[in-house]
């Protein structure tokens, strides 16, 4: 079964400044988490910055939910290089693999250079080795690489430690309802606002390249979509008609977004080409159409419709053919997102009183609930398709929590003052 | 002497009954809005009562008629007091006991053309953000075709939704949700 209730909040995180940081705590690992050990590592000259890298790999690793790091003081020895390395040691401990290394200044002190090597114990291989360089000052971004190397390494599966979460945090302030549009790593550090305003900001989708953001943000007294540019913070208003301008969604190319708008009198489904501003209707019923995403494929895209009279999840082809309604489990089926590699959606369901999270299989149907939460929303797949990001309540604050895609481990990212919620889990940044 | 109002009675009844169930163990916290929104029921009440006491101008050379005009009158004016309309979980339809102040609303509105509403629609946290802003927008626009049908000018009337995101009543249980599903007239 689940391994019960390790909680564990990572230290420092008072320290920081930020508004939105959010905190870190997981909930339940896998049943069969890989036992590793990720050894200290070693430092050969003056290492400025005060980042334990070894530690960022192993609160990586456990936030997976694949792996069970071993805890430091539990090791018999600190070995820095392979040379070092008495496979004996590891072995006692139960260890499944053993990632050593080491950091030096390099360009004159102003980057640190790493080196690392990880072992299988059992087969007493070396499987992996390699360097890697950052900026001193983006020691976290080190080790996030790290651990991307590690994960793959082991699991043949692309790491998604170094890409990012956009998310939406609401808090009171002198009596006013702030919202902001953060940007942050996926373990909630480094956060950065994007942008502040006292009327609701929604919907944050990240563009393929990993470098664009669309939302809505009432700031101007109504909805409006814009397009925001992360490395400049320019931003375009793309779309404000009369009524609602929702739920926008990049295409795979990054060339187009479908949107909601109501501009012909109820909320439909349209097209934009980002260029030219042409926009094309795809959805055409007195029901309400929204929330469309995009299959990875660019060929097709689901989206909610409550033509039968309750929200479901419906699919139509990129002409706008073939519809087809997919979700008949409860009454309640929306805010459908594809995984990467098209195979499943993953929507909100509501159960008896409940709203969770479920995944189906576009082509068997096949439908299972994937949260133990309520009230979860906003569903969001990483990358790499093996973790899923959704809001839930968590006494009478939103959190943002996720799950592996299976519905295996579980852990949560709170924030430490008010609501967090609409994560979007950013494509893979090279 | 005392005039009554049998259906604005029925209505603050129907309204209190709901505004009133602060049942136990529910969470329930006046948010930003709450306290403006969730007083409109029972504050609406309390000004009804306070209305027919000042016009209780008791003159005996009144003829029936105008009696009856006035109190119609004093009647509608206490009626466009209540400003906000509750709906079901996951429609828009207008509930029966809204339907009388609408019509006082859009009797008011078509007396007065320089007048101009905006028509606020709201949803409850449960479900989809986005889902809940179309919901919103239909509820908002439920109510604007209410009062145009009975007399209101389309140019009168703004609708924006805001879906989940501005609820009345913060907490959770459908006494809550309740309170949060609703559309609000707003007098420009």
């Amino acid at each position: 079964m689940m391994r019960a209730f390790l909680t564990l909040v990572l230290a420092g995180v008072l320290a920081m400044p930020a508004q939105a940081e959010l905190l870190i705590r997981i909930t339940e690992g896998a049943d069969n988490a890989l036992p590793v050990a990720v050894v200290p590592f070693g430092e050969s000259g003056g290492i400025s910055g005060d980042e334990d890298i070894a530690q960022i790999v192993r609160d990586d690793l456990a936030m997976s939910g694949e792996f069970a790091p071993l805890a430091t003081d539990k090791m018999l020895s600190l070995p820095s290089k392979g040379d070092d390395v008495y496979y004996r040691d590891w072995r006692l401990l139960g260890q499944k693999y053993l990632l050593v290394g080491q950091l030096s200044p390099a360009n004159g002190g102003k980057d640190v250079k790493a080196q690392f090597e990880l072992f299988d114990v059992n087969q007493e291989k070396r499987i992996l080795g390699a360097t890697a360089t950052v900026s001193a000052k983006n020691l976290r971004t080190l080790g996030h690489h790290i651990s991307d190397r590690v994960y793959e390494a082991i699991t043949g599966t692309k790491g998604i430690f170094s890409t990012r979460i956009a998310y939406i945090t609401l808090d009171m302030e002198d009596g006013k309802r702030i919202y902001r549009l953060n940007v942050s790593d996926v373990d909630g550090k480094r956060s950065q606002v994007r942008l502040k305003t006292d009327e609701p900001i929604l919907s944050p989708a990240w563009a393929p390249d990993g470098k664009r953001l669309a939302y809505v943000s009432f700031e101007t007294g109504r909805p409006a979509i814009y397009i925001h540019e992360l490395s400049t913070g320019k931003r375009n208003k793309i779309a404000q008609f009369p009524g609602l301008n929702s739920a926008p969604a990049f295409s795979p190319d990054g060339k187009s977004l479908l949107l909601t708008l109501s501009r012909d009198g109820n909320a439909e489904i349209y097209k934009m080409d980002i260029a030219s501003r042409k926009l094309t209707r795809m959805t055409d019923h007195w029901a309400i159409d929204t929330e469309p995403s995009w299959a990875p494929d660019g060929e097709s895209f689901v989206f909610t419709s409550d033509r039968s009279g309750g929200p479901q999840v419906y699919r139509m082809d990129a002409n706008g053919g073939d519809l087809k309604r997919l979700t008949f489990g409860s009454r309640y089926n929306a805010r459908p997102r594809y995984s990467a590699d098209g195979k499943n959606i993953f929507y909100v369901h509501q159960r008896d009183s409940a709203f969770h999270i479920a995944r189906m299989n576009v082509d068997s149907g096949d439908e299972s609930i994937l949260t133990r939460t309520q009230l979860d929303e906003s569903p969001s797949v990483a990358p790499n398709g093996r973790l899923l990001i959704y809001a839930t309540q968590q006494g009478s604050n939103s959190v943002l929590a996720v799950v592996s895609a299976d519905g295996g481990s579980t852990y949560t990212l709170p924030s430490r003052f008010g609501d967090v919620r609409e994560p979007a889990w950013s494509p893979f940044v090279n | 002497m005392t005039r009554t109002f049998p259906k604005l009675i029925a209505l603050m009844f129907a309204l209190g009954v709901m505004a009133g169930c602060s049942s136990t163990g529910e969470t329930q916290e006046e948010g930003a809005y709450g306290s403006d929104v969730s007083a409109v029921d029972q504050e609406g009440g309390s000004e009804v009562y306070g209305g027919d006491g000042s016009s209780g101008v008791s003159s005996s050379d009144m003829t029936a008629e105008e009696r009856a005009q006035e109190s119609a009158q004093a009647e509608a004016a206490a009626m466009r007091k209540i400003t906000t309309f509750y709906f079901d979980f996951d429609t828009s339809e207008i509930k029966s006991e809204s339907r009388d102040v609408l019509v006082a609303h859009a009797k008011f509105l078509s007396e007065n053309p320089n007048r101009s509403i905006r028509l606020e629609g709201h949803g409850d946290e449960r479900g989809t953000k986005e889902y809940n802003l179309a919901l919103g927008e239909r509820r908002a626009k439920a109510v604007e075709r209410f009062l145009i049908v009975n007399g209101a000018s389309r140019d009168q009337i703004e609708t924006i939704s805001y879906g989940e995101e501005k609820p009345a009543v913060m907490g959770q249980g459908e006494s809550v949700w309740a309170q949060n599903r609703r559309v609000e007239l707003i007098y420009q």
